[in-house]
């Protein structure tokens, strides 16, 4: 007898919201993320990149990696990890972290919720339990609890997200600052809302658990109809992160515990984020190893490029004269960026060079053929994107 | 008293461009405007409370990227955003949906026929072709065929070797495609009627044109060779209005150092020793620069703003005779809630987008009848955009803002001048073609914004009521724009200058003219030019 094969435990896990998300995924454009589905895109990219940069879209961010940390010792212990003072955060507040190995390769960034004196909530993109463990070996205070499973999460974003917040009930949304946490209760539906975010708009997370998942993307839906809500898929998102100026795992670093050949990995300042390292502080992981190269400057430098035309150019390698003898670095991410109107990218460029000529040898095709180009680098040091209307509290209705 | 290097008459967005150009090269500009608010044909503003109306332009897909990009738009507030999903309506009340996605929309014309979903492929393919060596002359001064400088010589090979590109049958296809009638072009590749007629629409938009008037399978290309985010053909919406582009594009003149001055009516351009050399302005106050500029159509320009006598022999009646006919309405609609059009799916993608009321090739030639005999359509072509239902800055949540853009409507009527009753009747007669395939659309109407060519004239300044100042015909494109011997945006006085859609590439919110012209008077002046060269190259 012929039986239908068995796929079952072969299969990425549906989030909590995949009852409502796959209705919009039109062609099953699906990945995986943490062994979850994640739509790579649901209809189209740049229509879901719009609705975050003109309306409001909203991301299933579920397969984050979710961990409490409570007890007595949670702020020693998470502050001896990240190499930002853990100690200055207020509760209420949210913070964006980095951890290093001891020799002060990063590991991976996420964000820290301050929510209660001795309670955090750590997010990150890749699961932490491992380091996690090992990090709190000598704090006896402290209890890590895994919530990955049990919280279900929106990136709610976009230039109308507060309106449709509002619009949904959620009295005082407009005054949470930026990086802070808000409770709230709509009926039986509990959730907490951060003003926190990934694409350098205006913009909102929202925390509820798995059971309530629906209820919540219902309630958002239905309130947020009027303000353009649409979601949007990672193809966007990643689109979105790169005009802000953030960085991804797995495409400006490699995460230090994954990472096979010899500094394959990168450090903080190498991407440039050294003011998320606080040597002011008491001792930290990696501390020692930074501190050495700080002093030293990092051998490469995570550079925000202005390439001339239009092609992308993810992928290229960066030479330092426009007849490509030596190259000095190589693309790491670059798109179009549809409302700069600029080719941008980031690259990781040899430090030495950076103050030089750039260019960057860009392959692209058309119908089958194809064709190269050097293109001219312009070095941007703020943001390609970053609205006023993101910053403003209470925010503006668009 | 003050002299300023340049001034700019008509804050029109190719005035703004080009004046922003000008004061990028350092020099001291003034734009001076006759109504009390900027940007001319690319213009929103708030007629009724909590709506922003574009009052005459809705659409965008021209504007050249490259300009876009140069002048920092983005930085000065601008955002051009995609809108999805366009309806064509038929005379039997079916209708053909242009669906986004490429299964849904081969899909869908297959329902009609499955040759045309085939031909359609073709088509495609051969109007990107055209579209894409047009493109690469939308920001080159166009050569003086009879004045063969160096410069002329130079743009005609590069014309040349464009054509030359394409291959020898292809060259004849494309000369002939410019004199072909848009109905003659496409019953080359379709059969069904309705995908003719929502095709053929495009090639009568603003041109005193019928789909069976030779000339009209230009206009359906220039339609369709502008692009969004380099997806050519595509349109897209200018978040906040068509008038976000012009406030944009007037930012960035201020961040250079120029200044507009509105409600100051320029009656005349002053000439000394033949050279233009400042503008008197309505109120009898002179201004003195040592440039002058046009935005103003060709044929205001040559003949309102100009003493005859300061202009040679036979000009005046050449500028008198440039073509213009004003073809097109405008009706502005207000509504309480968005409209369901009967026999559309419930789909977001495709149920709020444009919505086409070309009904058949028959319909639209009847509408052309009607503009021949000095009346409005009384079916007539209609292309509606509900841009609130993707920008949601332009009308309260829930509620919505549909542009309507009508062909034909004329600009003198044969039973006598406009009236505001007329110009009523002009626009029950488009709401009630709506409410033929949406029914209860009249009870949505909150307030209604209705312009005909008459009441663009006045307000604009448009020439008829012309949307591109100037038909677009082959005798009045390239070289020939606005007339031979005047397309390199110089007039016959010197130090002034042309730089409105008059000129080379001609009508559509594009900054194009504006740029080229600026690009011309900095050469004159001997400066290093601001104006960046496109980067069509990459297409
Ligand atoms: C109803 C309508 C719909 C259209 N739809 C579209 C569309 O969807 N997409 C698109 O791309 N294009 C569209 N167009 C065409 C496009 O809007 C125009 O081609 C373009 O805006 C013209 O720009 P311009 O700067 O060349 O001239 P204009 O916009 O005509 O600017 C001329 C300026 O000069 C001013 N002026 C006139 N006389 C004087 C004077 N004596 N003194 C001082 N100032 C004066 C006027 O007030 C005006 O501001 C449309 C046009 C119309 C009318």
């Amino acid at each position: 007898m012929n039986s239908a094969p068995d796929f079952s435990l072969e299969r990425a896990l549906p989030t909590p919201f995949h009852a409502r998300t796959q209705a919009f995924n039109l062609e099953g454009r699906w990945s995986s993320w943490n062994g979850y589905l994640a739509a790579e895109q649901y209809f189209d990219a740049e229509l879901e990149y719009f609705k975050v940069r003109n309306a409001c879209g909203i991301y299933d961010i579920s397969p984050m990696q979710k961990y409490h940390v409570s007890g007595r010792d949670a702020e020693a212990m998470l502050n001896r990890m990240v190499t930002r003072d853990v100690t200055k955060m207020r509760v209420g507040r949210v913070s964006y972290v980095l951890w290093c190995t001891g020799a002060g390769r990063l590991i991976d960034d996420g964000t820290i919720f301050r929510l209660a004196e001795d309670a955090f909530m750590l997010t990150c993109g890749s699961p932490s339990t491992a380091w996690l463990k090992k990090s709190a070996i000598g704090f006896d205070d402290l209890v890590i609890k895994d919530k990955s499973d049990d919280l279900a999460a929106l990136s709610f974003q976009g230039p109308t997200s507060c309106a449709a917040l509002r619009c949904m009930g959620l009295d005082g949304i407009e005054e949470v600052r930026p990086f802070e946490i808000r409770r709230f209760e709509l009926g039986a539906l509990r959730f907490m809302a951060s003003r926190t975010g990934f694409t350098g708009d205006l913009g909102y997370e929202l925390w509820v658990s798995a059971e309530d998942a629906l209820a919540l993307w219902d309630a958002l839906y239905a309130a947020g109809e009027d303000f353009g809500i649409h979601p949007f898929g990672e193809v966007a998102t990643n689109m979105l992160r790169l005009e802000a100026g953030f960085i991804m795992p797995g495409a400006e670093f490699n995460e230090a515990l994954k990472t096979i050949r010899f500094e394959h990995d990168q450090t903080p300042f190498e991407l440039g984020l050294d003011s998320m390292v606080d040597f002011k502080k008491p001792h930290f992981n990696g501390r020692t190893a930074l501190l050495a190269e700080s002093k030293r400057g990092p051998r490469v430098s995570l550079t925000k490029l202005d390439i001339e035309g239009n092609k992308p150019a993810a992928g290229s390698f960066i030479y330092n004269s426009k007849a490509c003898r030596r190259d000095v670095g190589y693309v790491t991410s670059g798109i179009w960026s549809p409302v700069v109107k600029a080719n941008i990218a980031f690259a990781m460029i040899e430090s030495k060079h950076i103050s030089g000529e750039l260019w960057a040898h860009i392959n692209y095709e058309k119908e089958l053929r194809h064709y190269s180009k050097i293109a001219r680098c312009q070095i941007k040091q703020s943001p390609f994107y970053a609205p006023q209307h993101a910053k403003l509290t209470p925010p503006a209705d668009f | 008293m003050k002299r300023y290097d340049a001034i700019v008459i008509g804050a029109g967005h190719n005035g703004l461009t080009n004046a922003a150009y000008l004061a990028k090269a350092g020099l001291d500009v003034l734009v001076v405007e006759k109504n009390d608010y900027i940007g001319g044909a690319a213009v929103s503003r708030e007629l009724y409370d909590g709506w922003t109306y574009s009052n005459c332009s809705y659409v965008c897909s021209m504007m050249r990227q490259v300009l876009h990009r140069d002048l920092d738009l983005g930085r000065h507030g601008l955002m051009l955003i995609p809108y999805l999903g366009t309806i064509n309506f038929g005379d039997a009340g079916n209708a053909l949906i242009s669906y986004h996605s490429k299964s849904a929309a081969y899909n869908e014309l297959k329902r009609h026929s499955r040759h045309d979903a085939d031909a359609k492929l073709r088509i495609r393919a051969d109007l990107t072709r055209y579209a894409l060596i047009i493109r690469k002359t939308l920001l080159r001064t166009p050569p003086d065929p009879a004045w063969m400088r160096i410069r002329d010589i130079r743009e005609l090979l590069f014309l040349a070797k464009q054509f030359w590109s394409l291959g020898e049958k292809e060259i004849y296809e494309y000369v002939r495609f410019f004199t072909l009638s848009a109905a003659d072009f496409l019953d080359e590749y379709f059969e069904t009627d309705l995908i003719k007629a929502s095709m053929a629409s495009s090639g009568i938009i603003g041109t005193a044109l019928g789909v069976h008037s030779p000339g009209s399978s230009y206009i359906l290309l220039h339609h369709v060779m502008g692009d969004v985010d380099g997806n050519v053909g595509a349109w897209g919406l200018a978040r906040g209005g068509m008038g976000a582009i012009s406030k944009a594009l007037e930012s960035a003149l201020r961040s250079f150092g120029g200044a507009v001055r509105s409600e100051a009516e320029v009656v005349r351009v002053l000439v000394r020793h033949g050279r233009a050399c400042g503008v008197v302005l309505a109120n009898g106050e002179e201004i003195h620069s040592k440039i002058v500029v046009s935005n103003l159509d060709a044929k205001r320009t040559f003949t309102k703003i100009m003493d005859k006598r300061d202009l040679p022999p036979g000009i005046f009646e050449k500028a008198s005779k440039y073509k213009f006919h004003g073809s097109s309405g405008k009706v502005n609609i207000a509504l309480d809630a968005l409209p369901k059009f009967t026999g559309v799916p419930d789909n977001p993608y495709v149920n709020r987008g444009s919505q086409a009321y070309p009904g058949s090739m028959h319909t639209l030639e009847r509408a052309f009848d009607c503009w021949k005999r000095g009346r409005f359509s009384d079916v007539p072509f209609i292309e509606s955009v509900i841009p609130s239902a993707w920008d949601p800055t332009v009308a309260p949540p829930g509620k919505h803002w549909m542009s309507n853009f009508i062909q034909y409507c004329p600009a003198e009527l044969s039973d006598g001048p406009w009236t505001p009753e007329k110009r009523d009747a002009f626009g029950q007669a488009v709401v009630e073609r709506i409410e033929a395939y949406s029914p209860g659309f009249k009870d949505l109407i909150l307030h209604m914004e209705v312009r005909t060519p008459h009441e663009i004239e006045q307000e604009v300044g448009l020439t008829e009521g012309n949307i591109f100042q100037g038909e677009l015909t082959i005798d009045q494109l390239l070289f020939n724009r606005p007339f031979p011997g005047y397309a390199q945006y110089r007039m016959p006085v010197k130090r002034m200058y042309m730089c409105g859609s008059s000129t080379h590439p001609g009508g559509g919110v594009s900054s194009a003219c504006g740029a080229n012209a600026a690009r011309e008077i900095l050469l004159d002046l001997r400066k290093p030019s601001t104006v960046p060269e496109d980067d069509c190259d990459d297409e």
